[in-house]
């Protein structure tokens, strides 16, 4: 399943990533999120609570930053496993660009669902998904604007 | 046999507590201080198992054991059937463990049990297990395994488990070279899943006063499983071992094999010493019970100038899934490669079939077994050579049918049927479906703006699967006899034993009125019991349409015996020689004379013996038979499917249904009738509705009801049914078995209409299912193809 889009954040380009790259900022942001744990400046651990359509579990998981180019890009991989609701993991290339009022954040990348999730819920995860993105970054820009 | 029972429409004994929620379901069972068990199943179609960490949830309160594949190594769920490949090597035979070791090789495979003093419990404390994967490429598509670097099981290079051939291929070629013409096809046999009403469910039990197992389990062949798991995985021995089947909620094949949680159930009650209870969640089934079909073939058959079949070629793909089922390599082979003759008198006939392992569930029998596979290729394949050959649909089939006076005949491909009279059935469809006058029809319903089609199909099935050596020799790990014993109490009533299994198919009726009719007695006071081995002799259960063929023989001969010893002992009470008893309507006569001894006066005697031949003669009456048969039986029919297409929508709807067939000698054709009904929905519901979906990373898209789609009510009409019965020449009771028919006959049938009814805009090719989307594809894709052109 493939993901993309993008959104216009009214900060300069230097706040919107050092936003990126803030557990705190982003465990705010993510819908479900419980917590979000620094293990290096690359690495995160995080617990999120999500339901997509009958199943609904807290999913474990890490994720890590690499092809790291700041204040420009990043491609932020994730894997979270939902116990016995399966698992899911995905990435995506993220970019920032200048633009009138703020900054251009696009991303692109892939998800993939396993498990009871897919069993029952796999047609549901690309309208959930979209969903939970769009939520994302109205908090994000919101907390980009603020700070 | 000259009563009225026989051939009689008796009301079905068991539906009395089916339809008052009185019937005993696997699940309805619980015993004391039973415990539950969760399986944790994979989420990955393929990974190695790195790390399970249970202790989180082993400590929960409520929690008895948490098990994993380390914990229980055990033998290998066994295969029932070896093929050979045509090298003469046997096919490739991996173990199957209960609980996975060290890899998971498809969704659903188990990974863990957690045993709780609840299932609430055991499933909440299964959140905690930990279980650390390293997801490997999954292989799904057939075609690319054969030629992936990643391999399903390590020691199966290029996953293929055989590569059998049955035929001659010097003849089938030299047939095709001087062809007047060759009719192809390609074409899917679309991968189904069961559905049982009733999902599985297996109760272990354990008694520490003696050490005996007992293991309910939702099975069509409690006995085999006894075998199977006792000698096999858990090596227990028969005597330590009951199985017990007691009502089932359908089968349709998914409920013959031996599964893993059965084998789980049964030693995880051992190592606890508890009963331990397991249900299947819907979700569970999906992933679990052995799927069906999923076959990609090739075919194409040479013609002479008249339309006459010459030779057949067929290459076949056959999904094995992740590990061999239990009776799975037989299916594409002798139950699919040995019918490929159908109806038809080809002289000249040469398959191969490739059986493959991918990261999807295993595959095994679903209702037909590999001979719905088997006649959906041939009769498509046939009308693609009408089409070549310009002939009508019918024509064609009557040109090349095997002739009612050339029975017994011998198949080019192993089969020797015993009798049928495929002309006499198909005109009698053709008149009663009306398709003949069709194209009234069709211009009718242009003119309302729907696309009417009609196809046919005819079909051979070898059911009553048979002799025992003959199977052996094919690769066949069990006899396909069938035990059976009647018991005639002190005062008359009768208890039959039987060792096939009734889940749906009515043999506490059909059994009973075979059994009343020999013995002068009621229907209700024959009483049937199946399902539980400590109370049957022995038997191979149900499934291949054998029940009545091979099981309902052993009850008369069982009854032949019971009338000899009778007569013995009615010879003695009427001071008359043993020669001169006669035995009918329930009474021994001297011949010749008015001086009788009813059944019930004679077993009293031979239970309460104080006028009896003691010297010459056991008391009681009771008697046991083994019957083997000695050909398969051959059931044939011919459907005649129409329907309708909204071409602005796509949607198939089947306006008519005619099904007429070949069933030999019939004991109960209001049963007879219900089968061939439900095997059509099952055969229309793979044609237009059900297919079972994974994705490329082995990942069960259509893992529940909301996406796997099974026919309803409103999606059938109403059935027109008849038979032209003619008694099968190698069955002793002449009959020849109905279970599986619908859904043998009814697919070709349904794509056939469908593709007559888009012919007129250039459709000649349609896979199943048959859905709005396909239909309305095939419709707008050759419109926009034309304005192109």
């Amino acid at each position: 399943m493939e993901l993309s889009g993008d959104v216009l954040i009214p900060a300069p380009r230097a706040v919107v990533w050092a936003a990126l790259n803030d557990p705190d900022v982003l465990k705010g942001c993510i819908p479900g999120c419980q917590s979000i744990e620094k293990e290096s400046d690359t690495a995160f651990t995080a617990k999120v609570k999500a339901k997509i359509g009958p199943v609904s579990a807290t999913f474990g998981g890490r994720v890590a930053l690499s092809e790291i180019d700041p204040p420009n890009s990043y491609v932020i991989a994730g894997e979270g496993q939902g116990g016995v609701a399966g698992f899911g993991k995905g990435s995506a290339r993220v970019s920032l660009t200048d633009e009138d009022g703020g900054t251009r954040l696009t991303y692109a990348g892939e998800a993939q669902v396993g498990g009871k999730l897919a069993q029952i819920g796999s047609r549901l995860v690309q309208g959930t998904v979209t969903k939970l993105a769009g939520q994302f970054f109205a908090a994000f820009a919101k907390a980009c604007a603020k700070s | 046999m000259d009563g009225s029972l026989i051939g009689s429409p008796v009301r079905r004994k068991e539906d009395q507590r089916f339809l008052t929620g009185r019937g005993n379901y696997t699940d309805d069972i619980n015993r004391p201080g039973q415990a539950y068990a969760y399986i944790i199943r994979s989420p990955h179609g393929h990974a190695k198992i790195k790390k399970i960490d249970a202790s989180a949830a082993a400590k929960t309160k409520g929690v008895i054991a948490v098990f994993t594949g380390d914990d229980m190594k055990v033998g290998s769920l066994p295969c029932g059937w070896q093929v050979k490949s045509t090298d003469g090597s046997p096919m490739k035979e991996p173990p199957h463990p209960p609980i996975a070791q060290g890899k998971v090789r498809h969704v659903g495979d188990q990974v863990c049990v957690v045993i709780a003093e609840t299932y609430a419990i055991a499933r909440d404390a299964a959140e905690k297990v930990k279980i650390d994967y390293q997801p490997l490429p999954a292989v799904v598509d057939m075609r690319r395994a054969l030629e992936s670097k990643s391999l399903v099981h390590d020691d199966v290079p290029k996953n293929l488990c055989y590569d059998w051939t049955i035929g001659d291929a010097k003849a089938v070629n030299d047939a095709f070279a001087k062809a007047h013409k060759v009719a192809k096809i390609e074409l899917i046999n679309n991968r189904l899943i069961a559905n049982a009403m009733e999902p599985r469910a297996a109760i272990g039990d354990y008694d520490r006063s003696n050490g005996d197992y007992t293991l309910y389990t939702t099975s069509q062949n409690p006995h085999v499983i006894r075998l199977l798991m006792g000698a096999f995985v858990l090596q227990i021995p028969e005597s330590k071992l009951r199985v017990v089947a007691p009502d089932v909620g359908g089968g349709f094949g998914s409920k013959i094999y031996h599964y893993a949680e059965e084998a789980i159930v049964t030693w995880a009650a051992g190592k606890l010493a508890r009963p331990v209870k397991w249900t299947a969640e819907r979700s569970e089934s999906f992933m679990s019970d052995a799927h069906g079909r999923d076959h990609i073939t090739h075919a194409k058959v040479a013609m002479d100038k008249d339309g006459r079949f010459l030779a057949l070629m067929v290459d076949t793909m056959a999904n094995m899934g992740a590990y061999l089922s239990t009776f799975a390599p037989c299916i594409p082979t002798y139950l699919h490669g040995t019918l490929l003759a159908g109806n038809y008198a080809t002289p000249a006939i040469y398959t191969n079939v490739k059986a493959v392992f991918t990261n999807t569930v295993p595959v095994d029998a679903y209702r037909g077994a590999g001979r719905p596979e088997c006649t959906y290729l041939l009769e498509r394949l046939v009308d693609v050579a009408a089409r070549e050959m310009k002939l009508d649909r019918a024509e064609i089939r009557r040109r090349n049918f095997i002739h009612a006076d050339d029975f017994p005949y011998q198949t080019p491909v192993a089969l020797k049927y015993d009798s049928g009279d495929y002309h006499t059935l198909m005109d009698k469809a053709i008149r009663l479906s009306g398709w003949d006058d069709f194209e009234k029809r069709r211009a009718e319903a242009k003119k309302r703006g729907k696309l009417r089609g009609i196809g046919i199909s005819t079909y051979i099935e070898a059911c009553g699967i048979a002799p025992s050596a003959v199977v052996g020799s094919l690769g066949a790990r069990a006899g396909l006899y069938e035990c059976a014993n009647v018991r005639v109490h002190p005062t008359g009533s009768v208890t039959v034993f039987t060792g096939t299994h009734s889940h749906g198919q009515g043999h506490e009726t059909t059994f009973a009125q075979l059994v009343a009719e020999r013995l002068g007695l009621t229907v209700e006071q024959v009483d049937v019991v199946h399902g539980d081995t400590a109370k049957i002799p022995f038997g191979m259960g149900t499934y291949g349409s054998r029940s009545l063929a091979v099981g309902g023989v052993a009850i008369a001969k069982a009854l032949d015996k019971i009338i000899a010893k009778g007569k013995k002992i009615a010879a003695h009470l009427l001071e008359a020689s043993e020669s001169d008893i006669e035995f009918r309507n329930g009474a021994f006569t001297v011949a010749g004379t008015d001086k009788k001894k009813m059944l019930g006066e004679v077993s009293l005697a031979a239970y309460v013996p104080h006028n009896y031949p003691i010297d010459k003669l056991e008391p009681g009456l009771e008697e046991t038979a083994f019957f083997d048969p000695l050909n398969f039986s051959y059931p044939a029919g011919c459907h005649v499917c129409e329907v309708e297409i909204d071409p602005d929508t796509g949607v198939t709807k089947i306006v008519n249904f005619t099904a007429v067939d070949d069933f030999g000698r019939v004991l109960n054709p209001m049963i007879v009738d219900g089968q061939v009904h439900g095997g059509i929905a099952q055969g229309i519901g793979q044609a237009l509705l059900e297919t079972c979906v994974y994705d490329d990373n082995g990942q069960l898209v259509t893992g529940s009801l909301m996406d796997y789609c099974m026919p309803r009510a409103d999606d059938l009409p109403s059935f027109k049914t008849g038979t032209h019965n003619v008694p099968a020449r190698d069955n002793p009771l002449g009959v020849k078995g109905c279970g599986e028919v619908g859904a043998i006959g009814s697919p070709p049938a349904v794509i056939g209409a469908v593709i007559d009814a888009l012919s007129p805009l250039g459709v000649t090719h349609m896979e199943m299912p048959a859905t709005p989307l396909r239909v309305w594809q095939a419709i707008n894709g050759t419109k926009h193809r034309k304005a192109a052109e």
